[in-house]
Order: structure tokens, then sequence, then C-alpha cells
């Protein structure tokens, strides 16, 4: 995957080429998007959406995909799928087709995995880094010490279908008897692959060397085994690579092969399938790049949320594979319960109305909402979902746990059950992206600018962005093979630039000074603002344009110099502009329910959230 | 600029629910392991006949059984007294340890009838299996066997009157059909609910409650059909809350299925109809739900061997909309009504959320007309 090799066998030269197109396979819908060169600059040009068709009666991805491109071809006039339905024509012959298909996909649930390691946070834990790092949702996280007895981690792994298990375990050199303990549980078990029966699950041991001999023979005749490079070769050290790349390959020969429609869809691409999460975490990773700064950015899907941290240079995935906006909302409403979603909704409503609606949706996953009071609802939802998901990210992006630290006297640093703290600090977070249907099909920029500040609560200055139809898992696979052409068509269509948020932590009373803002805008214009708590404000500044601020904050206030200390600033412009949030950090809504309303109006008109009158 | 294709059908977001009087419905019976087939094609087989049977491997007993002897892992197998294969006992000797002149005796026995599958000179651990657990799969409908898939199962074939829901719980069961109700928008309550009713499949109308759903467990009902069913009623019956719809393995003793919503909604006239006709007729029914990975949709099937000819197959794919196709809006402002497709304009239209979608102009049968996101609609097949 853009090695050289691969450019080599892509069927244009990429200096030729001029129309891509690139879809992707969802659990819900299949997307396609259309990308040509113009004036010697890769641009997107349109969209096109069908159901994905991997269920029965179609049971069949090619099909989904062959509707998704028809709708491009109907939006553009420009023919791409072949008269015969055998594919997409490749390459452009000046009146039909194009010069490069890619894909990703996770349809089907997407890669499911089972990891297992030693203890729970020292190899487990890396074992599901390296798993959600390859683009798999991980059902479950074996260990020796996770409190479950043997016959009820053997009832797990049968009950689990996984497509493939991870397996760590033990630094290099020492014994390997646990792992052997870990492994008999697993071959007693027997789990049975979820696409059915007719091949070997695939099985990626990365832990203790020295156990690889007893491994290749205790298990390959009942797995197709991969044996790959320790996870923790020392406690000090963490290396997932070897083990995600060992996941993609399998992923690829094993499940995509057996996947309905695959091999098919398999001969259409110039380059392998990525996993969806894959190619949105590529396009994070692209961005925190470019903008050299720590980012948080967020896929929040139909059926799972995927949070991406890069931080301090650590890259971190996580997969909240049972919150969603559609197949999983129930499980968003189940885990943050009624009440949180009310809170964000000022319009009276009926608590048994709304769970209905949300059920209807979890039923019927395709619907959008039509009427305002249904976006209102999903926004709601949105903010939860996202508040959960960086919860549950942030037990995974946490310091490698028994690893010596470098003092004065060395100190071992005990196994105990407790998680270290996260190294996530929201006030040293520069940016903060957000790509999924809810967010790149809300109608203002204001509305999903609101939902991630609300859900993630950025602090100090952040620069928020958005995905703008839904294509960074696209252009996270063409990057491999292709990043000129990615970034130009990122940074010019597919990165909306919403605009910064300046928030300070800290809370205080309602009404009470926060801070100061000077901004000297583009135009020489001193613009002078005094912020109270409990108080959002929009500056407007236009996309690309930059403005100098001076932010003094009051009191405990801090953004970012500590508290009561002034901070020299650029602030970024965007569609929304400038947000000055002074609601707190932690930002909690007022108990009374009449406030609550009155002051959730409040903000909404000071963004002109929504279409209504406040 | 787009270019236009006269009489192009565009593909609906959701796969229509089907509600068909007279269909050839076909049943893979599937072994989840491989077995044995019990019967041969062109057998007829019943609801209850059992097509297939394997035998899944027992469970396994994991003995820790160098600490217990009280010796080095790599001796466990100088103290064992049954090796890899062994069929033994429940209560039968397969390890032990004499030490002090035969004044400490530590014993290991096996904990059930089963097979000595493992002994690990490394974990020093035996694993037990336990005795083969037998599992069938039933034809679940009345019919022809029309194919066979040796050591896996068959697919079974009848000509059925065919009725899709749109969630359930509970799994595979058949009763007699049974009108509780007079019309589709009465509700189904406990008042409703005798003991006649044991072993019966009821239809209610427009919604079912926890305590009608209780009851009707209690007394032996074997189904219920509603219009809909309440997100609280449903909390209040299971005991729990369901995240994402994949059900059909609740213990709950009953299998519902709701054919239009959840909240209250008036079942379809044309369902609610067509279960009229067939009252008194006996039907499978099964409440198993999955809407993601392999859509699975609850369903009643009424079985009419000696029908009149049928047309198609209840695993028609999606045809998609054109004009004159008959559609439901399945999301609000027009939830649940009935109508025609009047026109499919191209381009996106503005909602009033704001948002840009492609949409269908439909005529409700009440003759009032409205644009709707054509992903907020679904195909009737009847």
């Amino acid at each position: 995957m853009g090695k050289k090799e691969d450019l080599e066998e892509l069927r244009v030269k990429i200096e030729k080429m001029q129309h891509i197109l690139a879809t992707d396979v969802g659990s819900t819908t299949t997307k396609a998007r259309f990308f040509h060169k113009r004036g010697g600059e890769w641009r997107f040009l349109v969209a096109g959406e069908a159901p994905t068709t991997v269920e029965t009666p179609y049971e069949d991805v090619t099909l989904g995909v062959r509707n998704a491109v028809s709708e491009v071809e109907e939006l553009t006039g420009h023919r791409i799928l072949s008269e015969d339905g055998s594919g997409i024509v490749v390459p452009y012959d000046g009146k039909m087709g194009v010069d490069l298909y890619c894909t990703t996909s996770s349809a089907g649930g997407g890669l499911q995995m089972t990891v297992a390691g030693l203890m729970k946070a020292v190899t487990a834990l890396s074992a599901n880094k390296a798993a959600l790092g390859a683009g798999a949702i991980v059902m479950d996280v074996l260990s020796i010490d996770d409190g479950r007895r043997d016959y009820e981690k053997i009832r797990r792994i049968r009950s689990l279908r996984p497509d493939m298990i991870l397996v760590g375990g033990g630094t290099d050199g020492g014994a390997y008897e646990k792992i052997a303990e870990t492994l008999e549980l697993i071959k007693t078990a027997a789990p049975k692959p979820r696409l059915g029966e007719g091949y070997h699950l695939p099985l990626v041991f990365a832990g203790n060397r020295e156990a690889r001999k007893f491994v290749k023979d205790y298990m390959s005749g009942d797995f197709a085994l991969s044996i790959v490079d320790n996870l923790r070769p020392t406690l000090e050290e963490e290396v997932t690579e070897p083990a995600r790349r060992a996941i993609h390959e399998l992923f690829m020969e094993h499940v995509m092969s057996h996947a309905p429609g695959y091999t098919k869809l398999m001969t259409w691409t110039d380059i392998d399938i990525m996993p969806t999460p894959e190619g949105e975490g590529l396009a994070m990773q692209l961005i925190a790049k470019v903008f050299d700064t720590n980012t948080i950015g967020v896929g929040l899907g139909g059926a799972t949320t995927n949070v991406y941290s890069i931080f301090d240079g650590r890259f971190v995935r996580s997969v909240s594979a049972n919150l969603g906006m559609s197949y999983s909302i129930c499980n968003v409403l189940k885990e943050a319960g009624l009440e949180n979603i009310l809170r964000w909704i000022p319009i009276d409503e009926d608590p048994e109305d709304v769970e209905d609606r949300l059920r209807n949706k979890m039923i019927r996953p395709t619907t959008i909402p039509q009427t305002l009071e249904e976006l209102i609802i999903e926004h709601a939802v949105a903010r939860e979902a996202l508040r959960l998901g960086m919860v549950h990210h942030k037990t995974i992006a946490t310091r490698l746990k028994g690893a010596r630290e470098e003092r004065k006297f060395v100190v071992f640093l005990s196994f105990s059950d407790e998680l270290q703290e996260t190294y996530i600090d929201m006030l040293k977070v520069g940016v903060i992206a957000g790509t999924g249907g809810l967010l790149s099909h809300a109608p203002r920029r204001a509305q999903s600018l609101l939902v991630l500040t609300d859900g993630f609560q950025p602090e100090g200055v952040t620069r928020l962005f958005q995905d703008s139809v839904f294509m960074m898992p696209h252009l996270g696979v063409l990057s491999t093979v292709y990043p000129e052409a990615a970034w130009q068509i990122f940074d010019k269509d597919c990165l909306i630039r919403l605009g910064t948020v300046v928030a300070p932590r800290g809370t205080g009373k309602e009404g009470k000074e926060v801070m100061s803002v000077e901004i000297e805008m583009p135009d020489g214009n001193l613009v002078k603002e005094v912020m109270r708590f409990g108080e959002i404000k929009v500056i407007s500044l236009p996309e690309r344009a930059e403005a100098s601020a001076v932010i003094k904050p009051r009191g405990a206030f801090d953004v970012g110099m500590g508290e009561g200390k002034e901070l020299e600033a650029t602030l970024y412009g965007g569609a929304v502009g400038v947000v000055l949030d002074t609601r707190g950090r932690p930002l909690v809504l007022p108990q009374d329910e009449d406030m609550r309303k009155k002051k959730l109006f409040e903000w909404w008109k000071a963004l002109d959230l929504y279409s209504m009158d406040y | 600029m787009s270019e236009k294709r006269p009489g192009r059908k565009v593909h609906a977001y959701t796969p229509g629910l089907q509600v068909k009087k007279n269909t050839i419905v076909r049943k893979t019976r599937i072994l989840p392991l491989r077995g044995e087939v019990l019967v041969k094609k062109g057998d007829y087989v019943n609801f209850d006949t059992i097509v297939a049977r394997a035998f899944a491997p027992g469970d396994p007993e994991i003995i820790n059984a160098a600490a217990k002897l009280g010796v080095a892992k790599v001796s466990l197998p100088l103290y064992m007294q049954k090796k890899i294969g062994d069929e033994v006992s429940e209560g039968e000797l397969i390890a032990q340890n004499i030490i002090f002149f035969g004044l400490i005796k530590r014993r290991i026995y096996a904990p059930f009838n089963g097979t000595i599958e493992h002994i690990s000179d490394i974990s020093g651990r035996v694993i037990v299996r336990g005795a083969l657990i037998p599992v069938e799969v039933a034809a679940y409908i009345p019919g022809q066997v029309i194919e066979v898939m040796p050591d896996q199962g068959v697919t079974v074939e009848t000509a059925a009157s065919f009725i899709q829901g749109i969630f359930g719980i509970g799994g595979e069961s058949y009763g007699e059909i049974h009108m509780a109700v007079e019309s589709g928008d009465e509700p189904l309550t406990p008042d409703t609910i005798y003991s006649e009713h044991k072993g019966k499949i009821l239809v209610g109308g427009s919604y079912v409650t926890a305590d009608a759903m209780r009851k009707a467990a209690e007394l032996g009902v074997v189904g219920i059909v509603s219009g809909g069913i309440g997100s609280l009623d449903l909390k209040e019956f299971l005991g729990y809350e369901i995240g994402v719809a994949i059900t059909g393995e609740e213990e709950c003793g009953i299998t519902v299925v709701a054919t239009e919503s959840f909240g209250e909604m008036p079942m379809a006239e044309h369902t609610f109809n067509m279960l009229k006709e067939l009252e008194g007729k006996t039907a499978s029914i099964t409440g198993a739900t999955q809407i993601r990975a392999g859509v699975l949709r609850p369903e009643i099937i009424v079985p009419a061997p000696k029908a009149a000819a049928a047309s198609g197959s209840e695993a028609e794919l999606d045809v998609g909309m054109m004009p004159g196709t008959r559609v439901r809006a399945i999301r609000a402002p027009y939830f649940g009504k009935l109508g025609f497709v009047r026109s499919l304009p191209t381009g996106l239209q503005k909602l009033e959320t704001e948002s840009m979608a492609r949409v269908v102009e439909v005529e409700f049968d009440d003759g009032t007309r409205a644009i709707t996101p054509r992903a907020n609609v679904e195909i009737i097949v009847e």
C-alpha cells in the first residue's frame, strides 16, 4: 500500500490522471466521491450515495457501489460504469471512465477482532491499540487478570464470532507458560469465524519471541497463524506496527475475500481495500502533520464512533463500537441515559416519544431528519456520543503501564489495576476535526461546530474543522498512492474551516467576568470583548483569514499559559468564525429547567444555530 | 447537467417490508456446524420436523493439574493416569501424586463424562472435554425439501402468505392465528387475552402493552403481532433496555412482532385484513431482528400448499422506485402514511431542516401530497 510496486501497478501514470473515483462501502451507505483535475489542481466534483448491499437478498457489495456510482453519473453526465456491469471503466478514454478507483470499507460491521494479552493494562492494552490502529472493532479484550474465570472466558470466546484474533503477551526472553494458558483457552473455545465455516480463523501472535515454536506447533493446525514481532519486546517499548500490518494483510486475504462481493470488488480497485477507520486515521494524521499540532479527530458514524488522537507524536485510535447515530443510536441512549440527551434540548419533548423516535431510527437507520425538531434531537444524541466516545478514548490513550521511568532512583511502578491518567490534555489540543454523516450533513456549519464543542469541550485556543461531504476515508486511502492529489482535495474541498474556539478552563458564577479579548482584525480594526460566565459569542472572521489576539483570563481561568495568565495567539477564521466560549470547562448545564432552556436558546441565538424563532 | 434516462428506476434507501398474500417462501435451515441431514430432497416436512442434527463439542473443564498435584508443570505427564484421547467417566481417577510413602495422596478425578483433550507440560493444565451436545434444526415452515446441502442443512419451500415486521423479540415458534382486536387501530391490552389463547398467535392493532405481553406469556400464547410497540413497555417486559436491534434470543416466553414502528401505530390496513382472512390457520413466527451485517426482519409465514399459483418469492430483490410505486413514509412528519410516488425530482431539494436531499413527491391515500426525502420512504411490496 503506497509502496513503489503499488505505484507501478496503477493502470495510469499519476501525472496523466484526470479523473479519480473513490468509494467507501459503509455499514449503511455506500458513498462515491468523484474527483477531477482542473487547472492543474485536483478538486472534488460530486458525491453519490446508495444503500450498501452486503445483506440478503443482495449479498454483493458491488451492487451498492454501482448504484452509488450511478448517482455520480446522473449528477455529472460522466459515464463511469461499464455497460455490461462488469465494473468501473479504467482508464478515462476521453469519453468515459476514470484513471484510478480505490475504496475503503466497513460493511458487514467492518473488521471484528478479539484480542488477548497477559495483563489487562500491559500487553492486552497494547494488543487492543494495535487492533484499533489497524481499523478493527475490538469485540473483547482477554487477559489473565480480567477478573473472569476460565469457563466464562471460554463461553465468551465461543459466543463471539470474530474475523481475527490477536494474541500478545510476555516480553522477549521470558517464560511463556502464561501465554500457553491463554492459547489453551482460545484453542479450547474453538471460536468460529463470523463469515461462516470453511476457512481457518486468522490468528496473529505478537508476543514473547521464545514462545514462537510452541505457538506454531500448538495453534497452526486450527488457525491461519501469523507470527510477528512482539508488541512489548520490553516493558518500556510498545511496537504495534508489525501487528497492524499483519492484521491488514490477513484482513485482505481472509476477511475481505469471504465477504459477499468483495472478491469482485477487489478486481475493480487499483489498490488494496482499506478498512474505513484506517483511511480515516490516515486523514487525521495528515491534518496533525500539516497543522503541526496536537489533534483530536472523530468519525461519528451510523454504527460506531471512532476517536483519534495525535498527541505529542503518539497516534491512538479508539472505536466505540456501541455508539453511533443510527444502528447504535439506542446504545447512546442506554449509556448516556435519556436525561443526558434531553438536557441539550430546550423544546418541550415527551420523553417517551423521544425514546420511540430514537428506536425508530435504530430500526430504520437510513432515514434522515426532515423536521427541525428531529434534527435537534439527533444533534443532542450526537453530543452524548462524542462525550462518551472521548471518555472511552481516554482509557486507551494512557501512558505505558509497567514501564520503569527514568528517574534519579530507579522506581518500579506497580502493576496495579488502576489505569494511569490519560496523557490527553485538552488545553494542549490545537485542532479538532470531525467527519461522519451527521456532521457533514449538518445544514449550518455552526451546528457541527457546537456539536463538536459541546461533545469534546475544547479548552484554550482550538481550531475546529469538519469534513465537508464525508470524504476523509476516501482521501486517506488515496493518500497512500497519490498524496499530492489527496492533500489538494483535502485542503480545498474536504476540510471546512469552522473557525477557532477560545474557551478558558475553569468554572464560575453566572455573569461574573471570565476574560477579556482584544482581537486585531485583518482590516486593522480592534475588536474588544469582555466575556462573562455563561456566555458564548461569535466574531465573524472568514475562512483563510487570521487575526492576532490577546486573551486575558481572570482569576483561576486558564487559556493555556496558567491560571490568570495572558495568552497571545493567532485566531483563524472559518465558516462560523471565532467563537468565544465562557460557558465553563467542564461545561455544566443549569439544573433548573427554565434556566437551562433559557441558556440553551441564548447560546443557539448567539450562533444563529437553527432557522427558528428564539 | 445530468443525463436523464427515461423510465429509470431509483433505489429506495430502505428495502421495503413485504406483505404478500400468495408467494413462494423458501427457508434455508442450516446447522451452525457440520452434522447430518435427516431428510432428503422431495420429502415433505412439518413445522417441527428435525431436518438436521449435529453434535457440538461439549463444555471443557480446565484443571490446574500440576498445581493441584504439587508437581512441576514440566513433570505433569509423569503423574497422569490417562492420556490424550482417553474417554473418562465422572469421578474416574485421571492423575495422582503419591508421596511420603503413600501417606499423602493427591488425586484428580474427571469432573464429568468426557475425553482427555489436552495435557500441557508448559502450563501444567489438563483439559477435559465433556460429552457432545446435540444441536438440532427444525424445518420451521411446513413444505417440501427442495435442496439438501450435505452435512449442513436443507432448503424448504412452500406457497404461503408472508408478512414481514419491522422489529421483534423472541425466537421461532408456530401457532394458530387469532384476531384479538376488531380493527387495526385498537390496542392489545390484558383484558383481551384469555386462557383459550394458549398456543395461538394473537393479532393486535396499534399497540401492545407490557402487561398484555406478560399475561400472554404466562398463559402460553405463542406470539403477538401488533402495529406498534412502546419503548418503555418493551423495557418493562424484558427487564432491560435494547441497545442495538439484534434480537431473537430473548428468553421471554413469547415472540412479539411489530409491523409498523415503535410507539402507537395502527397496523396497516392491508396487513390487518390479510391476517384476518388467515385467522384459524397455523403460522410460523419469529421475532429475530438484525439491522446490521445481514439484515433480518421478523416475520409471519402462513403456509397454503393448495393455494392458487403463487407469484414471485419473498426473497425478491428490491426493484426500485418510479412514478406509481406504492410507498410508505417511515419518518416524521408523515410517519406511517401510505401513498404512491408521483415524481422523482432530480437534483437536491431543501428540507425544513435546511438540509439538501434527494426527494420524492408522494400522493398519500388521503389525497394530500408531500415532498419527502427518498431515504424516508419504503417501498410496499404487496
